[in-house]
């Protein structure tokens, strides 16, 4: 009997012949992915009584969450982390200003087909688009990481997801997402590897397939896999940081369920306060105020949705009253977009453009908003408090609906601006 | 090892931004500084009723949300006896277990359990008593049983390091 992706690369990894759902393996990973949060995890290490990290060279570390640190705390926290990987000889290390974690893994070359990664954060998925096995993981676990160069690893179950036929214009990989967890639920992929194809998902581009992955984490999945083709190779030429092998699930794999769409039939799509899978047609909340646009993040904030947003804002002007915050996923992602002139359009249409991070995304600065206020967002939680006040609103939506949103005023598809 | 004490009850998809805000993440690292958080955005009352050995009782979903393990460290600071729920969140069940928090997947307990009830928790016996009732839920698997009766992850580490506490 054939394997899914999941058993393809756990058995590889953990040197075994095939392994099955339910088993417990002890792996390596290829990357292990940390942020800001490399500070209490450095003081976990230590507690553990170990003096040197067992390999140095897998750990990559990103500061981003809060960056530049907004406060004397967020930049002791830093400072502890810079000392720490100098101490450690950790090299994999980006400071300030580099960008959000998981779009850095990618640009840097980690996020490569048939590899593991772990990170100790819940998007760490998002590196599934590139073909690899990528799951988040605790403090703890990173630290012993840390100690042992090794981690458990239960082999999921998986679910397969196909779209058939292609997206209409207007609708982007964010709707089908969106649309998706919608349907199947928070927890419609608890603890499996969710292995997506389809037509639909092979006439994507390789920053469109990005936000799949990393939505897959708001239906509980562990991983999320998407099935190298010519474009993830064609993009990973001159970035990837060693030679890599694809592997890819077998045609008689055994899955837990199947799930099939029609990409014709998705529409744009909202996800309303205070669930991810409180997900709407657009045109049910159409007209429905707000007070502020966010266009960034880990899940949208990369030079493809930034293009979007432009296009929908070249020669308007920001709604009175509106504000809107933009963030790009990385400093290339910056680089690209001043040379594209988007970021020009940006600041002409009375944006604000901010130094690539995550930003407001988990409430920690850079727009966050004031009780009562509404925010639509291209981000991936609208958890209550999640941007810093339970007292507000967020909406998700595709950059596009972003962008026009702020021009209006209201929620609204750039269709009918 | 007997946990006993009062039920706190909640519903689905309960997400780790309500157990322990992440504005605070990089600001609060004392864990019990983190109690003093736990729940905040979910139950205000929450944090100053709860006595050691409460057991917190929800849906399906529990945890779901960010990775941080604040979310579970600030339930530990507490004495949280433990987590009763339809159904665990994967990075959230890993963090209990890595810090030896018991969570248990029991729908038939959940659905009959209300807030402020007492319980009765016997991890041994895998046995939930509540008024006479009695509800039954299935072990750890073996390979995290040893995480678990070595208080944690971290422990357990260091045991198998061969490190002197
Ligand atoms: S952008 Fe938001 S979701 Fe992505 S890693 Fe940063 S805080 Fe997390």
């Amino acid at each position: 009997m054939g394997h899914t992706f999941a058993e393809k690369i756990l058995a590889r990894k953990a040197g075994l012949e095939e392994v099955v759902p339910g088993q417990i393996v002890e792996v390596t990973p290829d990357a292990a992915l940390s942020h800001d949060n490399t500070a209490p995890i450095s003081k976990i290490f230590r507690s553990i009584g170990v003096e040197r990290v067992a390999r140095p060279d897998i750990h990559v570390v990103v500061l981003d969450h809060a960056t530049p640190a907004p406060t004397t705390k967020h930049a002791q926290n830093h400072k502890v982390i810079r000392e720490f990987v100098a101490e450690q000889g950790i090299t994999h290390f980006y400071d300030v200003g580099r960008g959000v974690c998981h779009q850095v893994l990618a640009e840097e070359g980690f996020a490569l087909p048939g590899t593991l990664i772990v990170g100790s954060d819940s998007h760490t998925p998002t590196a599934g688009a590139f073909g690899a096995f990528a799951a988040g993981i605790g403090r703890s676990e990173m630290a012993v990481i840390m100690a042992t160069g090794r981690i458990w690893l239960r082999v999921p179950e998986s679910l397969k997801i196909v779209v058939h036929g292609q997206l209409r214009e207007g609708v982007t990989s964010k709707d089908l997402a969106l649309h998706v967890i919608g349907d199947l639920g928070a927890d419609g992929a608890l603890y499996q590897s969710v292995e997506w194809s389809g037509e639909a998902i092979e006439a994507l581009d390789v920053e469109a397939r990005m936000t799949i992955p990393n939505l897959m984490a708001e239906m509980g999945a562990k991983n999320a896999y998407i099935p190298p083709d010519e474009k993830t190779v064609a993009w990973l030429r001159g970035r990837a940081r060693r030679p890599y092998e694809a592997l890819y699930p077998d045609h008689d794999a055994e899955y837990q369920r199947v799930v099939e769409y029609d990409a014709g039939d998705i529409e744009p799509v909202v996800a309303k306060p205070h669930t991810v899978d409180n997900v709407v047609p657009l045109r049910e909340v159409a007209g429905t105020p707000i007070n502020q646009a966010f266009l960034g993040t880990c899940t949208n904030g990369r030079l493809s949705d930034l293009a979007q947003a432009a296009q929908v804002l070249e020669g308007r002007q920001l709604h009175p009253g509106v504000r809107l915050v933009v963030i790009p996923a990385s400093s290339q992602v910056y680089l690209d977009a001043l040379e594209a002139g988007y970021i020009r359009t940006f600041v002409e249409a009375g944006a604000v453009v901010e130094s690539p991070g995550c930003g407001p995304c988990m409430g920690n600065h850079m727009g966050v908003p004031a009780e009562g206020e509404v925010t639509i967002s291209t981000a991936n939680r609208n958890f209550r408090g999640r941007m810093g006040t339970k007292e507000s609103e967020i909406y998700l939506a595709s950059p596009l609906v972003v962008a026009a949103s702020a021009v209006a005023g209201y929620i609204v598809h750039p269709q009918d601006l | 090892m007997a946990i006993k004490g009062r039920v706190w009850k909640y519903g689905d998809d309960v997400n780790t931004d309500v157990i322990f805000p992440g504005k605070y993440t990089y600001t609060v690292s004392d864990p019990a500084e983190m109690g003093e958080h736990a729940l905040e955005d979910l139950d205000p009352e929450f944090r100053f009723k709860v006595r050691p050995g409460d057991v917190i009782v929800a849906g399906k979903n529990f945890g779901c949300g960010s990775s941080r393990e604040q979310a579970v460290t600030c339930l530990v600071s507490k004495q949280v006896g433990a987590i009763i729920a339809k159904s665990f969140a994967r990075i959230y069940y890993r963090n209990c277990i890595n810090n030896a928090l018991p969570a248990i997947t029991c729908p038939e307990a959940v659905d009959a359990l209300e807030d402020g009830d007492e319980v009765e928790v016997d991890l041994e016996a895998g046995e939930i008593r509540s008024g006479g009732r009695t509800f039954t839920f299935p072990p750890l698997p073996e390979a995290v049983m040893g995480i678990f009766e070595a208080g944690g992850l971290i422990p357990y580490t260091r045991r198998r390091l061969g490190i002197e506490e």
